[in-house]
């Protein structure tokens, strides 16, 4: 089996990538967590890549139930058909609708599960799908109908500590929290969302990136990905690394500040901050 | 050895389970991690094989990032204590009284409050800190000597540079550092509640606010049963969501309450839409004959506590947010106010205004290892039936519980 060591579009420190292998020999679960924009959900899909693995995703919502991912008993069809007369009523297998976990478990190379944003759903949510995570096998009651995964799926599950996961479902992860990367990482996460970008841009860019981050008193800090959306931008438009660039480090406004700062109330307190500084700079 | 440190993780606090730790030992059997020294009793391998193993185990028996800074602290005491480093360390002459300084690191928070009180500690340990961050090893254990009266070399003594500055630095640094760098301190929920952390606390109360029970018609359940039983009506109830909870509020103002009261008032008034209902009244130091909704009113609107039990039910829950760090007598005696000649000593009152809401809480900045020796926050505390808690996450998810 091939060990996940980061690809050629996602960067894994070593520490990620040693919590994913970890995962990967054992058959555990392995849960993320980390700031929005780091990358959670990427990892699976950035992992499937590297396993040459089929990647099933579920998206988890506010009114996702556990048993969404195991299969849905799509009882309106039956009951049009049963008015219909429709022949196929009599088969309950007919209406047994699939979903995420089955279709891994029954998947003939060993797959990739990616339950995305499990703390979206109800509280009790973790709790029901315990034994499933653990023996990869349920039962579907309608068909009489044991449900067993051919080979154990890599699991993600990615978090935003929206609710707290109840111990025994932490118990059966693994765990690991994606941190905020450091300029260094970031240089690299930049190079390979951006291979020719220009050195000076880059360094430039960075810095007012972080510069922006520090600003005491942000509501939502920019993260990773939209330090990728500006870039993007700053390429697009072609922006010369000496507009990121002023004498007096805060006392610039970056260009295209809108893909970095989501929220009226950050801007306002950006510019304000900004003003404030090119008074106190002024000579005389 | 291993066990050792499972122990060690546990007695830190870290909610490490036993099924946890046998997937550790699974997954170090299965060569998850190359250990580069492996002998008979050498778990103690250098360099990157530890940094490997830390953040292997860190991944399989910690489960939430509020633990890891525990865990990197017990990880810290562990590796770091292994006999071999202590007995080089002894083996290089080291001056006794050094040796005793060092310790300080491992003092508890409730001992470095104790110590507090003689003085000049906090730039001591800062330059203690400082050298031990150049220093490689550091020795363990350390709890006979805490106790029996060696203070004294943290008073105004101070100390002597070259004493601390032995033997080399080097060897495994680089390993040691991920841990001791301690990034996640902030993320410890036994961390003061800071700004960070209030939304956090948003949610555990929301999630309190959210609880309660009345069986209403499930209309969406209603009609899947009902099509399922291929027409046949199935009626479907279930638990209805509704905010019934009533808060009584008390905030203490002044002095130093101050910045926390606007923590705390952040707090709730975002909970606000969750409660169906927000009381919040303002006390100095402590509740006496009446208490007041506006500070800048203070003196003429006030609201007394007799007319504020009829306004409010008993099936409001109450909770005081306040230091409790005051003199004994403003609680005790008659007269005892600050800030005017009170008929009744506060107990009184207090006793009087929680016997009206037997659901009470009371919420104490203070850290919980410094309680001990304020007088006043015991008598609080007794006063409220030991139901004072940290105003930290796990406090605040404590009160909440012990008030639903």
């Amino acid at each position: 089996m091939s060990r996940f060591e980061g690809s050629d579009s996602y960067v894994a420190p070593p520490e990620l990538a040693l919590a994913v292998n970890a995962a990967v020999t054992l058959g555990r679960p392995l849960l993320v967590k980390g700031e929005p924009g780091t990358g959670k959900t990427q990892l699976a899909q950035e992992v499937a890549r590297a396993l040459d693995a089929p990647l099933f995703e579920w998206h988890v919502k506010s009114t996702s139930k556990a048993q969404h991912g195991l299969y849905e008993y799509d009882a309106v069809s039956r009951l049009r058909d049963s008015q219909l007369g429709d022949a196929r009523v009599q088969d309950i297998a007919n209406y047994i609708v699939p979903g995420m976990l089955w279709r891994a478990f029954e998947s003939e190379r060993r797959a990739v599960l990616l339950i995305d944003e499990i703390d979206k759903a109800d509280i009790e949510f973790p709790n029901d799908l315990l034994r499933e995570l653990d023996r990869m096998e349920f039962y579907v009651y309608e068909t009489q109908q044991l449900v067993r995964a051919r080979q154990r799926p890599v699991v993600f599950i990615t978090s935003n500590n929206e609710k707290e996961l109840p111990d025994a479902f932490l118990r059966r992860c693994f765990f690991h929290y994606i941190r905020f990367p450091d300029a260094e990482t970031m240089e690299r996460i930049v190079a390979v969302h951006h291979p020719g970008l220009k050195k000076a841009l880059l360094a430039e860019a960075l810095a007012a990136f972080y510069r922006i981050r520090e600003t005491p008193g942000l509501k939502k800090k920019p993260s990773t990905s939209e330090l990728l959306d500006w870039i993007k931008l700053l390429v697009a438009e072609d922006i010369e690394p000496a507009a990121l660039r002023t004498d007096d480090a805060k006392a610039v406004v970056p260009p295209l500040y809108g893909a970095l700062l989501k929220n009226e109330q950050d801007v306002h307190l950006f510019e304000q901050l900004v003003f404030m500084h090119r008074r106190a700079g002024r000579p005389g | 050895m291993l066990i050792r440190f499972f122990l060690m993780l546990r007695a830190a606090g870290v909610p490490a389970t036993l099924t946890e730790f046998l997937a550790l030992l699974e997954a170090l059997s299965k060569g998850t991690v190359a250990f580069a020294g492996s002998g008979a009793k050498g778990t103690v391998p250098s360099g990157e094989a530890v940094e490997q193993f830390y953040f292997l185990a860190r991944a399989i028996l910690v489960k939430d990032e509020r633990y890891f800074d525990r865990f990197d602290r017990a990880f810290a005491a562990h590796f770091k204590g292994a006999e071999a480093a202590f007995e080089a360390l002894v083996a290089s002459e080291v001056p006794a009284d050094w040796l005793r300084k060092s310790l300080a690191l491992e003092l508890s928070d409730e001992e470095k409050a104790r110590i507090q009180s003689l003085g000049g500690w906090e730039a001591l340990m800062q330059a203690l800190r400082d050298r031990l961050a150049e220093q490689k090893s550091r020795h363990e254990g350390g709890n006979r000597w805490i106790g029996t009266g060696g203070t004294s070399p943290f008073g105004a003594h101070g100390y002597n540079p070259e004493g601390v500055r032995i033997g080399g630095s080097g060897g495994n640094r680089r390993a040691a550092k991920v841990w001791e760098r301690r990034e996640f301190a902030n993320l410890d929920d036994a961390e003061r509640l800071g700004r960070r952390n209030v939304k956090l606390a948003l949610r555990r109360l929301r999630r309190f606010a959210r609880q309660g029970a009345a069986d209403v018609l499930d209309l969406e359940g209603t009609i899947d049963a009902t099509a399922r039983r291929a027409g046949l009506l199935d009626l479907c109830m279930v638990p209805e969501r509704h905010n019934a909870v009533k808060v009584l509020l008390f905030l203490d103002v002044g002095g130093s309450m101050d910045e926390h009261v606007r923590i705390c008032e952040e707090l709730f008034a975002a909970a606000r839409s969750e409660f169906k209902h927000l009381e919040h009244y303002y006390f100095h130091n402590f509740v006496y004959e009446s208490v007041w909704k506006d500070n800048r009113r203070r003196h003429g609107e006030r609201t007394p506590l007799p007319q504020l039990m009829r306004t409010y039910g008993r099936d409001y829950r109450l909770v005081i947010v306040g230091d409790a760090t005051m003199s004994p007598y403003e609680i005790l005696q008659p007269g005892g106010s600050i800030e005017h000649w009170n008929e009744e000593p506060g107990a009184a009152w207090m006793k009087r205004l929680l016997a009206a809401y037997p659901r009470h809480a009371w919420l104490n900045q203070e850290p919980r290892d410094r309680w001990e020796f304020t007088p006043s926050i015991s008598i609080a505390r007794e006063l409220v039936g030991d139901r004072m808690f940290p105003l930290t996450l796990a406090g605040l998810d404590r009160a909440m519980r012990s008030l639903g």
